[in-house]
């Protein structure tokens, strides 16, 4: 226990505000996005004996992330284990040992090579629950490092929502921030559908305060829910992953302008939460939906859809998409131009506001 | 090759030993002039050289990422000299001793790991096909392009085309691989299959790979496979010119496993005390492929002290250029990751590109930094 642990409340209090928007130093008793999620798979593991945690390095080094950091010291080499290179294969063993009874959350690595796992995960894991009429249990849970932002080699960038929210029989969930992203993955491992769990590698070390009674008095959220991040009355920011903080940003700039952004946090990509998304837009009356994917068919397509279809006679200006390029994903000094940036996102509202 | 089990120590074709003693083997037959073992050497100071200020480029925030070579010198290069100019390699991302030989320069390889291309070279200027990332994925490329080769009747006499393919232990574990064995056997592709095995992926030692001597693998793919001393470049060079000489001839595939060792990091972004103990790196140091050599030409009269110095000096100098022209490598124009994504033109992506210019354009009127 951190010897500053009892920290005043109140001071604690406003800088998780400002941590969570990245601007602040660390608070006394703090803990990071993969500190959040080490803990929901130590809880998992704990709590389910059936839970199984694989992927490549995943056992001794503890991912190359460390969010299995101590996970196979402390569960055991039968539970937490290093397979050999072969997403497919990472995949596909899951779905077998879904079939008999057991909870995979199996780790593809890094982003790109989800790909070549798609035959497993679209053609096997995705329909097998509705193959079998539901006597097949497919409580798998994907996790995935994803997105951008950290400048590093090709295919270790990608963002994967559109391929997979488009799949039947998949749910997809990408975390913001460390403490919802306990929740989150936890919710993800309980539930009995395979989940593909895009965690926003850029996001990893962002740190937040940890609650007084620990990360599981973090606040939760019904599975499938969306959230209001930062309530406003001009303009809606629907973002996920990593583009969440920078929706922040882009509202703090705005609102020294007097323009007071409403930033949503999707969480889940599929279901998305409709209804929400789009009660905020009507209430704003324009929204703007920021990723990092390329435009087009991207989620942000469908989110423009769906708040359209229900808000049409709300909404003061079409939709806004701030998005990547239709290009590959760039190698590092072009990154930061390729992914939306914070004026790039400004811009976009602007177009609403003047509609 | 019945024998299916580890336990049985596997035949090592080694033409040098680690104190640097010459081996004659009856298969693999190497003659090599004193001009050439000298040239050997000096490949294998080069690349090492390259390296080792490529991961200090790292170190001081030069480049992204860097994946070292160190250690596996021998096999790369022994190998890459083997190749003829009509053949073509097709490297992962570690090999830049072949790159090396291909006549990339290292600019070339430093600005794809500084993040300013995702490629880097023309590889039918160089018969070195682009490094690539996902592992396995270019064994089957090779055999494409080796039957491609069989197509166009370049096969099948001295004078053949030969495909080489790199590829670590981990990446025998990959599905692609073990199609890419499959259809070159069943096809009698003209490729030779180069599996630098340097006992780790990333973490995993070779036993979460295979239960297998690799080399092994082959025979259950229908071909031959041999284990050679990755840190012999006598021995790596005369293994692979007989390999890629079955190719050219029309025999088929060979899978030549090079047993070496990874000496360095996994890359530059890992902490190898976290899962291996520094007294296995002090085994193998006594293997190293550079000081064998040496030890051999030194007893041998190969070279002179003067050659030795000389070669150091030429280090030196590669050294210092390298770190130049990586620090003064242009950073790309922001407009660049429009160019090529298709060969035809693309409406769509045309008046995406004309926005981002517009955007840009406006931070430039505006006399300020552009894209917080
Ligand atoms: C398909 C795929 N999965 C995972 C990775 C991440 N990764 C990069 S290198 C590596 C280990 C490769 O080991 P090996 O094949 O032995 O080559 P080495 O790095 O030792 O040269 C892994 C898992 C990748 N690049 N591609
Ligand atoms: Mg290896």
């Amino acid at each position: 226990m951190s010897p500053t642990a009892t920290a005043g409340t109140a001071a604690a209090a406003t800088a998780a505000t400002a941590a969570e928007r990245g601007r602040a130093a660390a608070p006394p008793a703090h803990l990071t996005m993969r500190d959040a999620l080490n803990r929901a798979l130590d809880t998992a593991l704990a709590e389910d004996p059936a839970t199984l945690v694989f992927g490549e390095d995943v056992g001794r080094l503890g991912g190359v992330f460390r969010v299995t950091d101590g996970l196979q010291r402390r569960h055991g080499a039968d539970r937490v284990f290093d397979t050999p290179i072969a997403e497919s294969g990472i995949v596909g063993l899951a779905v077998g040992l879904a079939m008999n009874g057991w909870r995979p959350v199996p780790e593809i690595q890094f982003d790109g090579f989800a790909y070549p796992a798609v035959d497993q995960i679209v053609n096997q894991m995705a329909r097998m629950h509705y193959r079998s009429r539901g006597t097949a249990p497919m409580p798998i849970t994907l996790r995935v490092p994803s997105f951008g932002g950290i400048q590093a080699p090709e295919h270790h960038g990608e963002s994967l929502e559109a391929l997979f929210a488009h799949v039947p029989g998949l749910r997809v969930a990408a975390p913001a921030d460390p403490l919802d992203a306990y929740h989150l993955l936890l919710q993800s491992i309980r539930g009995d559908d395979p989940v593909v769990f895009l965690e926003p590698k850029s996001r990893y070390w962002d740190r937040a305060p940890l609650p007084e009674g620990g990360l599981a008095a973090a606040p939760e959220l019904p599975v499938g829910a969306s959230r209001v991040v930062r309530p406003g009355r001009h303009a809606t920011l629907v973002a996920w992953g990593a583009m969440v903080r920078r929706c922040l940003a882009a509202a703090d700039l705005a609102a020294e302008d007097g323009v007071e952004l409403e930033v949503v946090d999707l969480r889940w990509l599929k279901p998305l939460d409709a209804d929400a998304v789009a009660a905020s837009a009507a209430r704003t009356r324009r929204a703007v939906v920021v990723h990092e994917a390329p435009l087009t068919a991207g989620l942000g397509g469908e989110v423009a859809a769906l708040v359209t279809e229900r808000a049409f006679r709300d909404l003061a200006a079409p939709v806004q998409r701030v998005t990547g390029f239709d290009v590959p994903y760039p190698a590092g000094p072009l990154e930061p131009q390729y992914l939306p940036t914070v004026d790039r996102i400004l811009f976009a509202v602007q177009r609403t506001l003047e509609y | 090759m019945s024998d299916n089990t580890a336990h049985d120590e596997p035949e090592l074709v080694q033409l040098l030993t680690p104190e640097g003693e010459l081996r004659h083997h009856p298969d693999y037959p190497l003659d090599l002039g004193a001009e050439e073992v000298r040239g050997l050497y000096r490949d294998l100071v080069l690349v090492r050289r390259v390296d080792t200020e490529a991961v200090a480029l790292q170190r001081q925030g030069e480049l992204g990422l860097w994946a070292s070579l160190l250690g596996q010198e021998a096999a790369q290069i022994g190998s890459a000299r083997a190749l003829r100019p009509q053949d073509m390699a097709f490297p992962s991302y570690r090999e830049h001793g072949v790159a090396w030989v291909r006549g990339v320069d290292p600019r070339e390889l430093l600005g794809m790991f500084r993040g300013v291309t995702n490629g880097g070279w023309d590889p039918a200027e160089h018969g070195l096909h682009l490094y690539t990332i996902v592992i396995g994925s270019q064994t089957l490329h090779a055999t494409g392009y080796a039957m491609g080769v069989q197509r166009d009747g370049a096969t099948g006499g001295d004078d053949g085309t030969a495909v080489i393919v790199y590829f670590g232990d981990g990446a025998t574990s990959q599905g692609d691989t073990n199609e890419a064995f499959n259809f070159a056997a069943v096809n009698n592709a003209p490729v030779v299959f180069f599996c630098q095995n340097n006992q780790w992926a990333i973490s995993e030692p070779l036993e979460r790979q295979s239960r297998v001597p690799l080399y092994r693998r082959a025979a259950g793919f229908g071909f031959p496979g041999v284990r050679v001393d990755g840190n012999d470049v006598f021995a790596s060079l005369a293994v692979t010119r007989r390999a890629l000489q079955h190719a050219r001839e029309g025999q088929g595939p060979m899978l030549i496993e090079a047993f070496t060792y990874r000496m360095g990091a996994h890359t530059t972004n890992d902490d190898p005390t976290r899962y291996r103990v520094a007294a296995e790196l002090e085994e193998w140091k006594r293997k190293d492929p550079i000081l064998r050599l040496r030890a051999y030409m030194a007893a041998n009269g190969v070279a002179d002290d003067d050659f030795f110095a000389a070669v150091d000096a030429e280090a030196d100098k590669l050294g210092e250029r390298v770190r130049i022209e990586c620090r003064a490598l242009p950073d790309p124009d922001p407009l660049d990751i429009f160019h090529e994504v298709y060969a035809e033109p693309h409406a769509q992506l045309d008046l995406q590109r004309a926005e981002f210019a517009d955007y840009l354009a406006s931070f430039e009127d505006a006399g300020a930094e552009g894209g917080r």
